[in-house]
């Protein structure tokens, strides 16, 4: 326990480090002790506006979205067994996308498009439940190894649904609206909304989840094993699906589809940390969160004027040094 | 628990897999202090059969009594304080150190709040010592040869201390020594007389020598008993569809197929 707490507060203060990067750059560099008197007074000169309406809210919504992402990462990858899979495993983005695409096309404002996100993830995770209901019944339980591949290829043939819808939607758009679908579609944080969203059901999936960890522990090493040592586990399976799948829709309400986080964070902490998740799933959301956050920040001034979709920046940072990680181990 | 009252009492059990039924009206009662051993050919019901003992799945009839509760009705979390199950393949996605696998057959012990304290892994090295696996307690199961992550579930099972212990082939993968090893500490621990252990096997001569009672699978009958009476020529040729021999070498039967 004194081990988690930590590397929680390790993760905490590099959390702190990136919000202050990421509110004291870009086009006007704000100096630290500038940055502590505008956080602290709200109407003193340009800096404070330029904090309290524009980088704050972004920088809350890169945090939440990424907290989410990779506390969705982590809990998918113990639901399915595999650690391959990532919080739009199950089709949840390509849902989201086909939703915010066709508020796109028909012109709806930056609100309606988020709406329509929220409720294509949420369908989309609804309909894989549905066609594969049998897998989070106890039947499925009789005969093991069967559940997670049935589920896991449920996802992927949805998702391979979504993106044939997603291809209709871009051809029939007009040249106008593709750049702002093609943004949404890589991940972009520019809207900088739905921070405060993001953070509250971060911190209540975090609180959520964290009792369950010992018993997430077990699934780990599979479903007789776990049933055996007295998990519930087609409750518990259910109960991670709809968690991941909620933590997935809020996260690309405000941002898109952003790669990499849910993936690469849960893996670079287990090979750092420990499989534990009773430690990993908090860190997850500390470290996730602040990946993201600096990630927008380098999107945002990494080619200024021009800004740079965020899950481009994620793709560039979270490849090499998963890689790294993962060859640096084999060795 | 008085020494007439079953730890296991399983009565008139039917097993299916798919449309297929494997035994038929099948009842089995086990005491503390007795090792059974499951034979019968592949595809006769030996895991089925377990697994539904172990109560991780249900039978198309009948019921699994254990230590006088129903399993159908009993929460797995008590279920595991009570049995633990040794299944035939474990496949491992993810990372962990052997230690850590074998700490989680405390899982029941705890709940949900509690970590892992110094009794836990008092009761883990000395599972791990038990099968002869303590110098493996640092190491990352994927890395291990299968013989060895077979010596490190055994070891979970050990660590999980319940009164009855099922286990499916424990010997698959294991060499000659630590087969032997193995089932010489499962018979201490079940002659201590607090433990019961039923144990799925291939081996003949290796059931003979350390199970006190035997169930034959095959040709969907099962025919139980104390192992000097069910293990017969007649009832295991007929089991196995293949003619077998017993002969008599000093103080042990061995079987030898013709």
């Amino acid at each position: 326990m004194a081990r988690a707490l930590r590397i929680w507060l390790l993760l905490a203060l590099l959390a702190a480090a990136a919000l202050a990067l990421a509110l004291s750059l870009g086009s006007q560099a704000i100096a630290t002790p500038d940055l502590l008197r505008a956080l602290l007074h709200r109407d003193d000169g340009v800096d404070a506006q330029i904090v309290h309406e524009l980088r704050l809210p972004r920088a809350l919504a890169a945090f939440g979205t990424g907290g989410l992402l990779a506390l969705a990462g982590a809990l998918m990858q113990v639901l399915l067994r595999n650690p391959l899979a990532d919080p739009y495993v199950m089709g949840a983005s390509g849902g989201a996308a086909v939703g915010a695409l066709t508020a796109m096309l028909c012109g709806l404002g930056a609100a309606f498009t988020q709406g329509a996100a929220f409720g294509g993830a949420l369908a989309s995770t609804a309909l894989v439940f549905a066609l594969a209901r049998r897998e989070f019944a106890g039947a499925a339980l009789a005969d093991p190894g069967l559940g997670a591949p049935r589920l896991l290829l449920a996802g992927v043939m949805l998702a391979a649904l979504w993106t044939a819808l997603v291809t209709l939607l871009l051809t029939l758009s007009p040249e106008a609206r593709i750049r702002g679908m093609l943004f949404w579609l890589a991940g972009d944080l520019s809207a900088g909304s739905g921070g405060a969203a993001a953070l509250a059901v971060l911190a209540l999936l975090v609180v959520a989840v964290w009792p369950l960890g010992r018993s997430l522990n077990v699934m780990l090493r599979g479903p007789v094993m776990a049933l055996s040592l007295g998990v519930h586990v087609v409750a518990l399976r259910r109960v991670l699906f709809v968690l991941a799948s909620l933590a997935t829709a809020v996260a690309m309400t405000s941002s898109g589809a952003v790669g990499f986080v849910g993936l690469v964070v849960p893996h670079a902490l287990r090979l750092a940390i420990g499989n534990d998740q009773r430690v990993l799933l908090p860190a997850c959301a500390l470290a996730g969160g602040s990946l993201l956050l600096l990630a927008d920040t380098a999107a945002r001034t990494a080619m200024a004027p021009q800004q740079l979709p965020v899950g481009l920046v994620t793709a560039l940072l979270g490849v090499p040094t998963f890689l790294a990680l993962l060859l640096g181990r084999a060795r | 628990m008085t020494a007439t009252t079953p730890l296991l009492d399983a009565s008139d059990l039917t097993l299916r897999a798919g449309t297929r039924e494997l035994v038929r009206g099948l009842s089995l009662r086990v005491h503390s202090g007795e090792l059974w051993c499951v034979l019968g050919p592949n595809g006769s019901g030996k895991t089925t059969l377990l697994h539904t003992l172990a109560a991780v799945r249900a039978p198309s009839s009948g019921r699994v009594v254990l230590m006088g509760c129903d399993v159908a009705h009993t929460p797995p979390e008590q279920l595991a304080r009570r049995r633990g199950l040794l299944t035939q393949t474990v496949h491992d996605s993810f990372a962990a150190s052997a230690l850590e696998v074998v700490l989680l057959g405390r899982h029941p012990h705890h709940d949900r709040w509690s970590f892992d304290d110094d009794e836990d892994r008092r009761v883990a090295h000395d599972a791990l010592a038990a099968v002869d696996a303590a110098t493996l307690a640092a190491r990352d199961v994927t890395t291990l040869s299968g013989g060895e992550r077979q010596r490190v579930a055994i070891a979970a099972l050990l660590a999980q201390c319940v009164p009855l212990m099922l286990l499916d082939e424990p010997t698959a993968h294991l060499d000659l020594k630590h087969q032997i090893g193995m089932l010489e500490h499962l018979r201490g621990l079940v002659r201590s007389g607090e433990h019961a252990a039923v144990i799925a096997l291939h081996d003949l001569n290796l059931a003979a020598r350390f199970a006190s009672h035997a169930l034959v699978l095959g040709a969907g009958s099962a025919v139980g008993g104390r192992t000097d009476e069910v293990m017969t020529e007649s009832t295991l040729s007929a089991a196995f569809e293949y003619p077998l021999r017993r002969v008599r070498v000093g103080e042990r039967w061995l079987y030898v197929v013709e």
